[in-house]
């Protein structure tokens, strides 16, 4: 009894404090937020365990071998573009398929055999499904009275998510009446009613437009963390997997490419599937010549002199490789980079001003277009660098990442 | 007279007509005219005719009624409409009788229409989508063969010396032939033969543009196949039973070619009775207040219906 109290008042005292150091209203969750990071405990019991699941129609594999596991409490992202089988390793956790090889265990039982109607699960479906014949009162009572909750308790349920989803006004409307946007907090409050032990969201915010998905996107979190369900979310958009999930499981055909949180996913990719498909990323590819204790040294054609890359861990000498840099890591200037840094001279041949930062395209003497992202510090014209303007580009040791897949 | 119309107003009826040419009007009406041009001559007029005679009396000449219009002695036009027909409707029990037995024989046989083409529509809706269009080519078969040959095969099929009893008997389920032919029995069997694809195209229509993935949400949120059947899908092909129901029901009342070939002298359906009065009776004026007073009790409730329907799918 005490020890969950304590838990809860560390949790509460944890997001407090969390909201409170924030002075920016970024992301309500800083990655693992108030969850700690079970998955890095090797005690810890994943609540949702997937072992060896395939998935194939026909000649088709959608699903090969994914090893998966999810602990409780976590916003998990299964990021992927389409038809990488994200969606279809979420309905095998719904029970909406049922795999070709393969275990899935959520809470310790194995879900083998065992038809949706009877799993812990619910799923929110990207079209939300809302039944078009019932109000939404009664879209969200289905649930309860399939399990035939008693009545009083049906109201208040459906009474109590109706408010978290800031919907109660509109318990009488039928969904056609409805917004897209408010449709889809139905289908969230429909999907929470029955308190799942899992909560599968199947590109949840895919038909909102962007402002409201953003809106919503800070609203699920918040709702995640006050109701403590683990979330797995299904999207194509790397954005909202990095501001909402605990996690990121990227996948490509099939496959599961890494997973990591957000930071880990995009400072650390493991693959130049994942670095090229999580943000923008400049690829040099080139030779490994030697490798010390801490750093990398790689030959790469389009650079004038070998690139160092600060990097533990072994990767033998003559393997080819790629060493992936991000724009905003970089510098550029117009006279060479002094210090201990990798560095290009190049020509400006593109500029995106976005207001808050500047994407240059800088054509190195290899014809190697890189992109180069610049805080735009001053609003003043002086120095800027413009079109056709010869520059050097630079980033520390530290900043690169050599990618052996 | 200043002859010009003015200042962009049309002056005259022509440079309005000619507005009214260019901003689509003809087209619209071209359209539109032919439909109701049709309903007008094949079934407004008839109906007007009908209606006139069954307010006439019956006389033997040619036409063998009266006319409704007379001068009377040479100064009065006399309108003089016979209500006898329609008192003698409400007084003789038969025609009542034909009227509630003809809704209860096309009822029954709206029902088994329903329960037998529910299934199939059902079946091909969710087929592969490769072969329904196969599935429906063979529920619309019967319909390049007449109509009138198909109820005669029946005959062929029922009567006590016909295949059906030949095979039972040959089989040894039976001893002696079944008494199918010229009973009600005979006339549900050619009811829902003759009817069954009425119902089930509308059901397929209805059950194929359905969203599976609502079943998937049901079953999503613990509810069992046939549950979901019961609270999902049923309630969402409704229009389809609907529309369905009033194909088979509303020509069933009315039939006369299965119950005159397949039924028998008991079976009474005001179709029937129609036929007697028009030709056997040559009674015009009596048969037309049949056939009033038929579309009537038929069209009266279909339109309540239709009203009923529109103001729930008003939104509220």
């Amino acid at each position: 009894m005490d020890a969950v109290q304590d838990s809860v008042l560390n949790r509460a005292i944890g997001v407090f404090i969390m909201v409170d150091t924030q002075t920016v209203p970024a992301p309500a969750r800083a990655p693992g937020g108030s969850l700690g990071q079970p998955w890095k405990d090797p005690k810890a019991v994943p609540f949702i365990k997937l072992e060896g699941v395939s998935k194939s129609y026909g000649d088709i594999l959608a699903v090969n071998r994914v090893d998966l596991s999810i602990h409780k409490g976590e916003l998990f992202a299964l990021l992927g573009a389409s038809g990488c089988g994200k969606s279809t390793l979420l309905r095998i956790l719904a029970g909406l398929e049922v795999p070709t090889e393969g275990r899935v265990f959520i809470d310790g039982v194995d879900m083998a055999g065992m038809p949706p109607y009877r799993r812990p699960t619910n799923m929110m479906f990207q079209s939300y499904a809302l039944f078009p014949h019932m109000t939404v009162e009664q879209n969200i009572a289905f649930g309860l009275k399939q399990e035939q909750a008693p009545r009083a308790r049906i109201v208040e349920r459906v009474a109590a998510v109706l408010d978290l989803v800031q919907m109660g006004a509109f318990a009488r409307r039928k969904p056609h009446q409805l917004s897209g946007g408010q449709r889809q907090r139905v289908a969230l409050a429909r999907s929470l009613v029955k308190e799942p032990k899992v909560l599968l969201l199947d590109e949840p915010l895919g038909a909102l437009d962007k402002k409201l998905r953003e809106q919503t996107q800070f609203e699920l979190v918040n709702i995640q963390e006050r109701v403590g369900v683990t979330f797995v979310v299904v999207t194509h958009d790397q954005e909202e997997a990095m501001t909402m999930s605990s996690r990121i499981g990227v996948m490509n055909a099939g496959r599961i490419e890494q997973v990591g949180t957000p930071a880990e996913i995009y400072e650390y990719p493991h693959s130049r599937y994942v670095a090229d498909f999580i943000g923008t990323a400049n690829l040099l590819e080139g030779i490994v010549q030697t490798h010390a204790a801490d750093t990398v040294v790689v030959q790469c054609p389009d650079m004038p002199s070998a690139v160092a890359v600060s990097q533990v861990g072994a990767v033998p000498a003559g393997a080819s490789v790629t060493v992936m840099i991000r724009p905003e890591k970089m510098t550029m200037g117009r006279d060479r980079p002094t210090g201990e840094v990798n560095a290009a001279p190049g020509r400006v041949r593109d500029i995106a001003y976005l207001g808050d930062i500047s994407i240059y395209h800088v054509q190195l003497d290899s014809g190697k277009v890189m992109e180069v992202a610049q805080t735009n510090l001053r609003h003043t014209a002086e120095q800027r660098v413009t079109w056709e303007d010869v520059v050097w580009v630079g980033w520390h040791p530290a900043n690169a990442v050599v990618l052996t897949q | 007279m200043n002859g010009r119309p003015g200042n962009g107003r049309p002056a005259n009826g022509w440079t309005g007509a000619v507005r009214w040419v260019v901003a689509g009007g003809l087209g619209r009406l071209l359209v539109v005219l032919p439909p109701y041009a049709w309903l007008t001559l094949f079934f407004l007029v008839p109906f007007v005719i009908v209606l006139k005679i069954s307010f006439a009396e019956m006389v033997s000449a040619i036409p063998p009624y009266t006319p409704l219009v007379a001068w009377v002695e040479d100064v009065y036009l006399q309108l003089r409409l016979n209500m006898a027909n329609y008192i003698f409707l409400l007084d003789d029990g038969l025609y009542l009788t034909a009227y509630l037995n003809s809704i209860k024989i096309a009822a029954i046989a709206t029902a088994l229409c329903l329960l037998l083409g529910y299934p199939m529509a059902y079946a091909i809706a969710r087929a592969p989508e490769a072969r329904r269009n196969g599935l429906l080519l063979l529920i619309m078969l019967p319909f390049w063969t007449s109509f009138l040959i198909r109820v005669y095969a029946w005959i062929g099929i029922l009567k006590d010396e016909g295949l059906l009893n030949n095979f039972l008997i040959a089989i040894g389920v039976i001893d002696q032939p079944l008494a199918i032919l010229h009973t009600d029995w005979a006339v549900y069997i050619g009811l829902v033969y003759s009817y069954l694809p009425f119902m089930v195209l509308p059901l397929y229509a209805t059950l194929e543009k359905m969203d599976l993935t609502l079943l998937e949400a049901a079953a999503d949120l613990g509810c069992r196949p046939l549950r979901a059947f019961l609270l999902v899908t049923l309630p969402l092909s409704m229009p389809g039973i609907v529309a369905g129901s009033m194909l088979v029901f509303i020509p069933s009342v009315g039939e006369f070619v299965i119950p005159d070939l397949l039924g028998g002298p008991d079976t009474l359906m005001i179709g029937k009775v129609l036929w007697v009065e028009f030709f056997t009776n040559r009674d015009w004026p009596l048969a037309s207040a049949v056939a009033v007073a038929m579309l009537v009790l038929l069209v009266a409730p279909i339109l309540v219906f239709q009203r009923h329907r529109q103001n729930a799918e008003e939104p509220e």
